[in-house]
């Protein structure tokens, strides 16, 4: 503890410090809470309030996941559906996010197709599995297809507001350096767009997760999405319950690593 | 510093006759299709700058001073008139607020016009090394913009736009932003910079203070539509020492003329 070359009395100073106190209490407070509510859970259900077959204490469904996890049967799903968010992801993401950097630059080019992508953008992705399924058949492919609209609507509508909103003053400091329309495009319009860029890159990894899990339901034999919905057809609600952990989980996992490659290259940007 | 050099041999053999900017009649206004208004923000504004030469265009906000130096720039297009520019390189601005890219490092911002040539790395790094010393930012080559006070990020401008050795600086109020104290600072480091490389600079601020300070011709300007309403020449040797000057009796009779003149343009 450091001590102020100019003494302050016992009571300055314990007022002084009453916030940073009050903050540590509220912060550790905020790590135990999923806790109390999973404590919650265990205790309504040990106890009958609500219906077991339904909802088993968290107790039992650990130990069915921890079953899982030696008989190594989950493993097969978790990478069948990592896989299909994988490259539809990045099917998706590289043209979403060069679509978005020619539409935030160019304005022609924005008014004219705009329009285009304004009118598909609403379709719901899981509407049109049908037809993506009569199109690319049960295999992987209608998955990394309906996967790679959603992230391509998302990443484009990102990036086009990132490069939209980069200030004026750089695109002049380009202008007065030399710069050609490529240099441009490359050196300012997608460093500039990179914030938003990763907001886009976040918020399209979560709605992976939630495509691919419906996309599962619907027409796989593999995944997790898959292996929840079979769990849920047998009434193994234990294992339906593991199935949503860890979907959940690798969808959180994601973002985590993406804050962690936001952080690597988007140095200047505040977190 | 071989340019400079040159140019100060034509100088002296009196080769300097040819001015180095041109601007004759030039008009600028606005068009808001919405309101269906028309805004003049420049009107038939006429001068010449030597080689070699320091003018400072001063004049209230909003009279188009920027909209001049913009034009010169060819980063806004004229209405009317011409701007003629005897240079083989396009100028080099300085803008006004933080134009230093903030993905870009001190030194990668500094050589932002190399790369875009496609300079070699070791050019780029010669360059860099040489300008962070005029601009006394070495000790922050690795930093990176949010790091930097707004003084600092002024110096990489003004870094960047040296890098390339282009003929004409332009500059856009670049001071206005910062503190006196930063100011008065960076006013003698930029005398000392234009003393070493000849450039010719145009210079556009509010400060009538820190025109007189830097210039060896003041343009005053009137509020919008911008008119010249004078041309004064600013007597004080070279080389210049940003405090000392502000004893001479001189500086503060300027002062009181261009005020007169920004007080009632209608009077020159």
């Amino acid at each position: 503890m450091s001590v102020a070359p100019v003494t302050l009395t016992e009571d300055e100073l314990r007022r002084l410090k009453a916030p940073a106190r009050r903050e540590r209490l509220v912060r550790l407070a905020s790590y135990f809470s999923p806790l109390l509510l999973l404590l919650l859970w265990e205790l309504s259900s040990q106890l009958n309030l609500i219906d077991r077959r339904f909802f088993p204490a968290p107790s039992a469904i650990a130990e069915t996941a921890w079953r899982m996890v030696l008989s190594f049967e989950l493993f097969d799903h978790i990478g069948a559906t990592l896989r299909r968010v994988g490259v539809g992801y990045a099917m998706g993401a590289v043209p979403g996010i060069v679509m978005g950097l020619i539409l935030g630059l160019s304005q022609p080019t924005r008014r004219v197709l705009g329009p285009i992508f304004s009118a598909l953008y609403p379709v719901p992705k899981i509407a049109i599995l049908p037809l993506i399924l009569l199109i690319f058949g049960v295999g992987d492919a209608s998955k990394f297809v309906v996967i790679a609209i959603g992230v391509f609507f998302l990443m484009l509508y990102n990036t086009m507001s990132g490069v939209m909103q980069t200030p004026q003053i750089y695109m002049d400091v380009a202008k007065n350096a030399g710069a050609s329309r490529f240099q441009t495009f490359r050196r300012i319009a997608f460093p500039a767009a990179l914030p938003s860029i990763f907001t886009g890159l976040k918020l399209a990894a979560g709605s992976s997760y939630i495509i691919i899990a419906a996309a599962e339901f619907l027409g796989a034999r593999s995944g997790v999405g898959f292996f929840i919905w079979a769990s849920w057809q047998t009434f193994a609600v234990s294992r339906m319950f593991v199935g949503i952990v860890v979907i959940s989980a690798m969808g959180y996992l994601t973002i985590l690593a993406l804050e962690a490659l936001e952080r690597r290259f988007v140095p200047w940007a505040k977190h | 510093m071989t340019t400079a050099m040159l140019e100060r041999v034509r100088l002296a053999s009196g080769e300097a006759a040819q001015p180095a900017i041109e601007v004759s009649h030039l008009t600028k206004a606005f068009y808001d299709a919405e309101g269906d208004r028309v805004t003049v923000a420049v009107s038939d504004v006429s001068f010449s700058v030597k080689r070699g030469e320091f003018v400072c265009i001063v004049g209230p906000s909003g009279c188009g001073k920027t909209t001049v130096l913009r034009i010169l720039a060819d980063l806004e297009q004229k209405l009317s008139g011409t701007v003629t520019l005897h240079s083989k390189t396009p100028p080099a601005m300085v803008f006004q607020e933080a134009s230093v890219l903030p993905w870009l490092t001190v030194s990668e911002n500094i050589a932002f016009p190399l790369s875009l040539k496609g300079a070699s790395r070791a050019e780029q790094e010669r360059r860099v090394r040489e300008l962070l010393t005029l601009t006394g930012l070495t000790d922050f080559a690795k930093a990176r913009p949010h790091q930097l006070s707004g003084g600092m990020k002024q110096r990489v401008s003004v870094a960047r736009a040296l890098v390339d050795d282009r003929e004409i600086l332009l500059m856009d109020e670049p001071f206005g932003a910062l503190d006196e104290q930063t100011r008065l600072v960076l006013q003698q480091e930029l005398l000392r910079i234009w003393e070493t490389t000849g450039k010719t600079v145009v210079f556009i601020t509010h400060s009538v203070d820190e025109a007189l300070t830097l210039a060896d011709r003041v343009l005053v300007m009137s509020p919008r539509p911008g008119t010249l309403v004078a041309d004064l020449d600013v007597p004080f040797e070279r080389p210049r020492d940003v405090v000392e000057m502000r004893r001479d009796k001189r500086f503060w009779d300027l002062t009181y003329e261009v005020w007169r003149l920004l007080a009632s343009p209608g009077r020159a």
